[in-house]
């Protein structure tokens, strides 16, 4: 089984005990779609037809994937830390909600086109400028940027709506499929389509040279300029493509729920997508499914079962994470692997 | 069906001793902020909400009422709206209530529309929130009604001339400061400035805005700012810069002198005059009954404040609801049954506006004196049965 194979090469990977055989096997083998892989897209049908009463949850994770699959692009993949990544997701929130509500377009795919373009160009602009520094520098600047954004969106209380938000109604998918603002049938798919669409993308993007120089740039920035490869200009093509795709995870998000207030563009949303991503594990396609998954379930799930009249979510929330992150190299996907390495071990002794 | 965290309230004894064969369980979803920095509020409309359900337990003939809670976690409309799901697809709630910031309450809206849902709105007061779905009933306020009061109060009866207005700059500060200026301008009065001071999330520095207040020599200052530790930097800042000896008036909503911080606030807070629809102080025998039961219930260190009110009356309008309505609980039936309801709150007589299904109530006129120790406050003057202005005058989005 070639699932086998490029697990324990990746395994290898991370442990740095890479030889010559095992990287021709992961450049050989590693991008073919294993079986496993097929795993998420079952769990999302099942969920849609076993948990009607989730749907609204459920179209929620599967947008905050998307979202989290687009930071993977920068953190995991290129090692580009931000904790602004919510001013894309909020630009395309924005442009998808006021193409409907002031400029009557009520077609929502117009929608996520505009959004992915409006923020794609953002992204290509801040990262032009961000991405000359590194490190805290590069942290707070990319906070800063979506600090102002929430102002000016607050400012501009007569466009946004500001603190109370927007209201809309799109119009059907294609001028076919009506959203459905109950039982979320239609939105649940139209959500699903677009996480199936950009996963692809991503994923083709990583296994892409493309991809291997941006992992070359998180690993060794310095051998990357002497081996002549276009850092800056790498690193920029990698923001604006994962602000693309946060736009279009924040367009979904609020034509699915007909609403936007301007938590899309708040800081916590930042810091909480980051959460979700270093849960899963960052730098491996997954991660972003399971963090996201498991931190919005849980915070679902720890309010209801805990009570409601205490704050005891965030509190399992953080507990979870700490302990992720001290016992686990790589969040949950770091677990998966680790265990798969060790049943092998076992079987081989 | 969740055995967790849900308060099985109501007279299931009754029931069974009755043996009715038509005795209904009443689903109530419950959602309001429980977590995070304004988990108070929250909390205190919890508690209004069960003080009424306690003392009326025998009410229902029957009937039992099952509610459960759901946090809306932050003032944005997501979270809040996919808990209004959850409780409509999954628990087949009968009812809605709760809801204590704005953008909460309007992004349930269209939800409940199309679900035919009924909802009682306990706080949440940006004015135009009822035109937004024929399935809502408020029964807390709007910004509306304390400021354009206060604005005419002070043209007529504290004999102003100018005035200028300071609001916390989100829609609730510029729903408040709009509303003071119509009231004020309407009564013969002149608002010579609008002074934004800044964002709802932290407190700033008040002094330049109330020196640039101060050098334009209004005879009264309307101040709007959140609830909460806002208010007693407000206090601090106009005694500091001496504003009263320069006869300047600060007014405002009750916002500001919410009665769970009034005794924070000091000896500076004296002679400030306010408008607002409840106070703890209110002296009226069903409000003293109803303060003794709060702290009976919840500790002689715990003061109701108008937010535990709204919690109180959304029950009692709950209650009336589920005597009403023979069979299943529509919004259509519980909207009919909520037109025109009359109630007697702690805060004097409600009604539910027939045409508007907002709330019509007194708005008090109240002035913070001392008593020993202890800051009260003494009522000066009571508008019977206010209107929300905004929608009576169709300004902005309060017309459509």
């Amino acid at each position: 089984m070639s699932a086998d194979t490029s697990t324990t090469a990746a395994a290898a990977a991370t442990a740095g005990r890479l030889d010559r055989a095992s990287a021709r096997r992961i450049l050989l083998h590693d991008h073919r779609i294993r079986l496993i892989e097929l795993l998420p897209w079952v769990i999302a049908l099942g969920v849609f037809f076993l948990f009607p009463g989730y749907r609204l949850l459920a179209t929620q994770i599967l947008i905050m994937i998307l979202f989290a699959l687009s930071l993977d692009l920068i953190v995991g993949y290129a090692g580009i830390v931000s904790l602004g990544h919510a001013a894309f997701f909020g630009t395309g929130s924005y442009v998808a909600a006021l193409l409907v509500s002031s400029y009557g377009v009520p077609e929502p795919v117009t929608g996520v086109v505009a959004a992915v373009i409006v923020s794609a160009a953002l992204g290509f602009v801040t990262g032009w400028i961000l991405l000359r520094t590194h490190g805290l520098t590069l942290l707070m600047l990319t906070m800063a940027f979506a600090i102002m954004l929430h102002e000016l969106a607050n400012e501009f209380a007569e466009l946004t709506g500001g603190f109370d938000g927007i209201n809309f109604a799109p119009g059907p998918i294609l001028g076919i499929f009506d959203f459905d603002p109950l039982w979320y049938s239609s939105n649940y798919f139209y959500a699903l389509v677009f996480l199936f669409l950009g996963f692809l993308f991503v994923r083709a993007i990583i296994y892409s040279p493309f991809g291997r120089a941006l992992v070359g740039i998180r690993e060794n920035t310095r051998r990357m300029h002497a081996v002549g490869s276009p850092v800056l200009w790498r690193m920029v093509t990698a923001y604006t493509i994962s602000a693309g795709l946060a736009g279009l995870a924040g367009a979904i998000y609020v034509q699915v729920q007909g609403n936007v207030t301007l938590g899309v563009l708040s800081f916590e949303l930042s810091g909480e997508i980051l959460v979700m991503l270093i849960l899963g594990g960052t730098g491996r396609l997954y991660g972003a499914f399971i963090g996201a998954a498991v931190y919005k379930l849980l915070e679902s799930f720890t309010e209801q079962i805990l009570g409601t009249d205490q704050p005891y979510w965030m509190l399992v929330i953080g507990v979870v994470l700490i302990v992720t992150v001290l016992f686990t190299r790589n969040g949950f996907i770091g677990m998966y692997d680790d265990a798969i390495a060790w049943i092998r071990r076992r079987r081989r002794s | 069906m969740k055995l967790w965290k849900t308060a099985l309230l109501g007279a299931g004894a009754v029931a069974l001793a009755t043996g009715s064969a038509q005795a209904r369980e009443i689903k109530v979803g419950f959602v309001a902020t429980f977590s995070g920095g304004l988990a108070n509020l929250g909390e205190q409309m919890r508690r209004g909400a069960e003080l009424y359900h306690n003392l009326h337990k025998g009410d229902l003939k029957g009937d039992t009422i099952k509610v459960i809670f759901r946090d809306s976690k932050n003032p944005g409309g997501a979270v809040a709206k996919s808990v209004v799901q959850e409780l409509i697809t999954r628990d087949k709630v009968d009812i809605v209530t709760g809801l204590v910031f704005s953008p909460n309450a309007m992004s349930v809206a269209p939800l409940v529309t199309q679900a035919k849902v009924p909802v009682v709105i306990m706080n949440a007061g940006t004015s135009f929130i009822t035109n937004m779905s024929p399935n809502l009933a408020r029964v807390s306020f709007t910004m509306w009604q304390s400021g354009y009061i206060m604005g005419e109060h002070a043209a007529k009866n504290l004999n102003c001339k100018t005035a200028i207005a300071g609001f916390t700059n989100y829609p609730p500060g510029k729903d408040s400061a709009n509303a003071f200026k119509n009231g004020f301008e309407k009564a013969g009065g002149k608002v010579v400035d609008l002074i934004p001071m800044g964002g709802p999330a932290k407190v700033p520095d008040f002094t330049p805005f109330f020196q640039r207040a101060k050098d334009k020599k209004p005879d009264c200052f309307y101040v709007f700012v959140p609830a909460g530790n806002h208010a007693s930097a407000v206090v601090k800042a106009y005694g500091q810069l001496g504003m009263k000896a320069a006869g300047v008036k600060l007014i405002g909503p009750g916002d500001i002198t919410q009665d769970t911080q009034l005794q924070g606030m000091g000896d500076a807070a004296v002679g400030l005059v306010t408008a607002h629809h409840y106070y703890a102080d209110l002296n009226t025998p069903t409000n003293k009954a109803f303060v003794a039961a709060w702290k009976k219930a919840y500790g002689a260190d715990t003061t109701p404040d108008f937010v535990g009110v709204g919690g109180y009356d959304g029950m009692a309008a709950i209650y009336h609801v589920i005597k009403s309505v023979k069979g299943k609980i529509t919004a259509e039936k519980a909207m009919a049954a909520l037109k025109g309801w009359t109630f007697e709150s702690p805060r004097g007589k409600i009604m539910i506006d027939p045409a508007t299904r907002d709330i019509v109530q007194n708005v008090y006129i109240m002035e913070v004196g001392m008593d020993g120790k202890r800051l009260v406050q003494n009522q000066k003057g009571v508008f019977n049965a206010v209107k929300d202005k905004c929608k009576e005058l169709k300004i902005g989005r309060c017309g459509k």
